[in-house]
């Protein structure tokens, strides 16, 4: 199979890849640029656990193939925290036990990400239609929207 | 399969006349999960969204152009859009989740040919026209000529639609669609009905426009409701006329989602709620907004 090459910026760095063109996004992420923070739940955009921002869009890159990526800035949940620094996210997820076995959770943080970038004070309403497209069949969600309550707060407050 | 991004519309068409195996795709929101599902995989993927035209949300004094592959976040942000059209903006923001939205395009979910496409009752009682274009030039079909039966178009396979025009609402106009899923969010309809009227200046409705989702190989229209509205103050003898309708034009399937019974009453249920919906935004638009 012929191999496409492909020029994005991930995560702040320029980055260049090798890709099969049907291949998805998240395998391409995964297998050939190393990026195994998003997963591969249902593999048919139901339960977000590959979400990424796509040009600060969240999409499930299950659902785009590789060669999509091409020209684009691509932002995973390894390009969150800040030089070591958590993310107050990621930092909201973890002191509020927002997640329990994980998978998710790298989803969950990029489609939070997202909301907060264009809603800094949601209701918790906001919250949840905004997640509605991330499944956690751990944690019963309340423990999340609070983790997103928490830091939209603290953003808030810098 | 072959990816390829053509920048024109001329360059696309030649692709898909060249290739006998070909698919065009916007946001693969169906075309992915179609073919993990194990569909036959075509030789060649055709990304429309390269192309100018189809990604794009712009208005005239007498209409709004939408490119086909423009992603539905695209049209629910955009608040004059959303002003002018609120039951299609609505349409539009019940397709899955945000992840969805900013992929997922009107012209994905038309040719997709689902009976259950949230866009398509909203659009086809906004008498939306697809731009459809092919190897001997563009021809614009009428929304409801474009979905043959499920999963089936009318379009040729080097044919492809470009944008949608919907002319501006007019005064004393209004449009709605409610759907009714199991679930708050992340559900296929089990109803989903749009509906829009125009109101005379004393009044009662001038014209009314009803389609329904989700009950019928395709999105049907129901003449006999729309009748029995116009001329009328929408009174609840009319009302029941129009759930009475509504009921009787469905052919629906029996799935775990709701039974043929089920469905028909709902089918009664959200025709009337939209068209009440869609009279109190006509009355609210008074010729100035
Ligand atoms: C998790 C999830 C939830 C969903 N929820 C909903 C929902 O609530 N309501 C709903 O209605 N749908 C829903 N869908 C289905 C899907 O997202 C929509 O139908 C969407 O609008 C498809 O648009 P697309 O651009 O992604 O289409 P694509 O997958 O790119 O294309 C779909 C079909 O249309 C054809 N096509 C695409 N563009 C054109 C064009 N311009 N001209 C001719 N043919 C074209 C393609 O060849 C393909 O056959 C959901 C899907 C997922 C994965």
């Amino acid at each position: 199979m012929p191999r496409t090459h492909i020029t994005t910026v991930i995560n702040g760095d320029e980055t260049e890849f090798l890709t099969e063109d049907g291949t998805s996004l998240l395998n391409a992420l995964r297998d050939e640029v190393g990026l195994t923070g998003a997963k591969e739940g249902c593999g048919t955009g139901d339960c977000g656990a590959c979400s990424i921002l796509v040009d600060d869009r969240v999409t499930c890159s299950c659902l785009m193939f590789a060669p999509e990526a091409d020209g684009t800035t691509i932002l995973t949940v390894e390009g969150l925290a800040d030089s070591g620094d958590l993310h107050p996210l990621q930092q909201c997820f973890l002191e509020g036990a927002a997640l329990q076995c994980g998978i998710c959770t790298p989803g969950f943080l990029m489609a939070a990400k997202a909301l907060l970038d264009k809603n800094p004070d949601p209701t918790e309403t906001e919250i949840r239609y905004a997640l509605a497209g991330n499944l956690c069949r751990c944690t019963g969600y309340d423990k999340i929207i609070r983790a997103v309550q928490e830091a939209a707060l603290e953003m808030r407050g810098k | 399969m072959k990816y390829v991004a053509p920048s024109s519309v001329e360059e696309a068409t030649s692709l898909l006349s060249a290739s006998p195996s070909a698919q065009v795709f916007a946001g693969a929101t169906d075309v992915v999960p179609q073919l993990r599902a194990g569909r036959p995989a075509p030789e060649l993927l055709v990304d429309l969204k390269k192309i100018e035209e189809l990604v794009s949300l712009k208005s005239d004094d007498n209409k709004w152009t939408v490119g086909a592959a423009t992603p539905t976040a695209y049209l629910t942000e955009d608040e004059a859009f959303s002003h002018e059209f609120p039951g299609l903006s609505e349409a539009a923001g019940l397709i899955g989740s945000d992840q969805i939205q900013n992929r997922s395009s009107l012209g994905g979910n038309l040719c997709n040919a689902s009976p259950a496409a949230d866009s398509v009752p909203a659009m086809v009682v906004n008498g939306v026209r697809a731009v459809v274009a092919g190897p001997s030039g563009t021809r614009v079909l009428d929304v409801s000529e474009v979905v043959t039966g499920p999963g089936q178009t009318s379009l040729d396979d080097d044919e492809f639609i470009v944008e949608f025009e919907i002319d501006n609402m007019p005064a004393r106009s209004g449009d709605a669609y409610l759907r009714m899923i199991p679930r708050t969010e992340m559900d296929i309809a089990v109803v989903g009905a749009g509906a829009r009227v125009t109101l005379a200046d004393d009044g009662s409705i001038e014209q009314a426009a009803l389609a329904l989702a989700a009950v019928a190989p395709t999105v049907i229209r129901i003449p006999d409701a729309e009748d029995a509205l116009v001329g009328t103050t929408a009174d609840d003898a009319t009302l029941d006329a129009v759930a009475a309708a509504a009921s009787e034009a469905c052919d629906p399937i029996d799935d775990k989602r709701g039974t043929v019974a089920y469905r028909k009453q709902v089918a009664g249920v959200l025709a009337k709620r939209a068209v009440l919906i869609a009279i109190e935004r006509a009355e609210q638009r008074n010729g100035t907004n």
